[in-house]
């Protein structure tokens, strides 16, 4: 029975490890991972070492292993500062309709306020909100541009 | 804005040969359109001078908006009138067709106007030249400011009498105005005749506005407004001004559209980051849910009998489109083409739903019946979406945006307009940048 269960968390594990290989095939080209921007060039501080924003890839809101990170950086910081409340904005490229977009920028502000959530910090002090396609952090028609301009953008509001 | 027409008198002078030679089709693109002269309207010498109004300009500037409403159909050719061979006045009475015959024309309008005691007096004829003999002819009164829909209406009534179909003049595009570096737009409701004439604000710009629609039945608008930080669809009378919040949703509402008897308002409703599809009724203000779906829902647009409701959804994994019955049952996915697809409209005439597609980094715009079989595309480019119909289910006005440099220069947003038929693609003159247009129905209707 143990060997069997064993055997079983191993065949997980490397299935695992064979759905994350296939995710990460994309080409690894300056900033960008796929189309994941994995730069700093736009990302601005909570705190020292604490990231405001995390990115996605095109038509997505899965959080990559970097954006739980920087969550997770996110969720210690808020833990250590009670009081404070943020505004978790979502954010899309330019290259969709804006209607569907703003439907995107807000599944991505919540992907990102639900990861703080499970680890520890309520819901009442994240509120969310979508800003489509509108405002763009780099406004160039540049692939670079468009994955830094799909983002959730943790604000603080008080 | 004030009441048009309301002093609105249409009598027929004649309505005779209802079987006349010239006809125009418009189900085809048109690469020879038809020859039409359109003669000044001619200006009674017992017209008296009003406030605003260029009395003695009036029946060239009146034939001059026929003129390019004609020639931004595609479907007419409007001739020079340096060649016209009579007077207005005595064209108007009788013309002499085998003349105007020589110049190549194949119809001819001829008016007259009168402004005296506060009102402006115009008739105006069609006339057959190949069968000699009048079409149509139609006379009203209404006040005198009110002239520039006086030759919105003449086109439409001379449309509908070659075309056999309904025109579009007489109508209004309400839009987004976008002025600013792309970083940081400013956006204004905006609201023009289908001409680009009478450009008026609606919104100051403090705050970002999205998506206006028309009701169709009334001159009400829906759009999705950020006012205090809030994205909510709100509701605006553009005669009163008075606007309003869509219903007490505890999250973003948006993409807005009314239903085709304008008593309901159809929008996405965002609950914990999914977007699901609501109506309201804005007598009972019942809220109902019509999708239940962990996938985004958006972009609801109803058949124009209200039976059925077309929408974009990446439940199957990518945006594609889908139709259901206005309950929310029987959903069916019509788009399996490559490339996703999103915005469908349904058209005034129920036959197409139009849409935006997108496909190896290009834009489409294109029609498909609502099955989701005959697919077509109509115009390709960088960036376009949003399109939405005319009136008469012919036309279809969207935006498009340029491609912008490394610091956003280049950046541009415009409306534009193409016939279903492929054919007569068109920028439409605004005077700020522009987007998300829609069109009215008819004013006058």
């Amino acid at each position: 029975m143990t060997f069997n269960t064993n055997l079983k968390n191993i065949f997980l594990v490397v299935f695992t490890t064979l759905i994350l290989s296939a995710c990460s095939t994309g080409k690894k080209s300056g900033d960008m991972d796929g189309d994941v921007y994995t730069g700093k060039e736009t990302v601005k501080y909570l705190a020292s070492g604490v990231p405001d924003r995390v990115f996605f890839a095109t038509n997505k809101s899965s959080l990559t292993t970097a954006s739980r990170a920087t969550l997770r950086k996110q969720a210690t910081y808020l833990r250590k500062n009670k009081k404070l409340n943020v505004t978790i904005e979502g954010h899309a490229d330019e290259r969709g309709t804006r209607e569907y977009n703003l439907a995107l920028g807000e599944r991505r502000a919540n992907a990102a306020k639900d990861y703080l959530m499970t680890y520890g910090i309520s819901g009442k002090r994240i509120s969310t909100i979508s800003y489509g396609k509108e405002k763009p952090v780099n406004p160039a028609s540049s692939t670079l541009a468009w994955s830094q301009n799909r983002r959730s953008v943790t604000v603080k509001v008080n | 804005m004030k009441r048009f027409f309301l002093a609105l008198a249409v009598y027929f002078i004649s309505l005779n040969s209802l079987y006349a030679l010239i006809e125009v089709d418009i189900t085809r693109g048109n690469l020879n359109p038809l020859p039409i002269a359109v003669s000044p309207l001619h200006v009674d010498i017992k017209s008296v001078e009003h406030e605003g109004v260029r009395v003695k300009e009036l029946g060239n500037n009146i034939s001059a908006i026929i003129e390019k409403n004609f020639k931004n159909t595609g479907l007419f050719n409007p001739l020079k009138k340096e060649a016209f061979v009579q007077k207005p006045d005595i064209a108007h009475l009788k013309p002499r067709f085998e003349d105007w015959r020589l110049i190549k024309a194949q119809a001819l309008v001829t008016g007259k106007l009168l402004v005296k005691d506060g009102k402006l007096k115009v008739e105006f004829r069609l006339w057959d030249l190949t069968a000699a003999k009048e079409m149509t002819a139609l006379a009203f009164t209404t006040t005198p400011s009110n002239w520039r829909r006086v030759a919105h209406i003449i086109s439409d009534k001379i449309y509908e009498r070659l075309t056999g179909e309904e025109g579009y003049f007489d109508t209004r595009i309400i839009y987004v105005s976008e002025k600013g570096p792309k970083s940081e737009r400013i956006k204004k409701l905006a609201i023009m005749d289908q001409d680009g004439a009478n450009t008026k604000y609606l919104t100051l710009g403090n705050e970002l506005v999205l998506t206006p629609r028309f009701n169709p039945t009334n001159q009400m608008i829906t759009y999705l407004s950020y006012f205090r930080n809030m994205p909510r669809v709100y509701l605006l009378d553009i005669e009163t001004g008075v606007q309003e919040v869509v219903g007490n949703f505890p999250g973003m509402t948006f993409a807005p559209r009314f239903s085709p008897d304008g008593k309901k308002i159809i929008m996405s409703f965002a609950e914990d980051g999914n977007s699901d599809i609501y109506t309201m009724d804005l007598e009972t203000r019942v809220v109902e849910r019509i999708t239940n779906h962990s996938s985004i829902d958006t972009s609801p647009s109803f058949s124009p009998d209200g039976k059925y409701i077309t929408f974009n959804s990446d439940r199957s994994g990518l945006q594609q489109l889908y139709v259901m019955r206005s309950d929310g049952s029987n959903v069916k996915r019509i788009t399996f083409g490559k490339g996703i697809y999103g915005t469908p409209v349904w058209s005034p005439r129920g036959d197409l739903i139009a849409f935006t597609k997108m496909r190896k980094g290009r834009f489409y715009i294109g029609v498909m019946r609502t099955d989701g079989s005959g697919e077509r595309l109509l115009t390709e480019n960088f960036y376009q979406e949003a399109p939405s119909w005319s009136p008469n289910g012919r036309v279809l006005v969207f935006y498009r945006e340029t491609k912008a440099g490394s610091k956003g220069e280049g950046f541009s947003a415009t409306l534009w307009s193409i016939d279903i038929t492929g054919y007569n693609e068109r920028k439409l003159t605004t005077k700020t940048d522009a987007s998300d247009p829609s069109w009215s129905s008819l004013l006058s209707k």
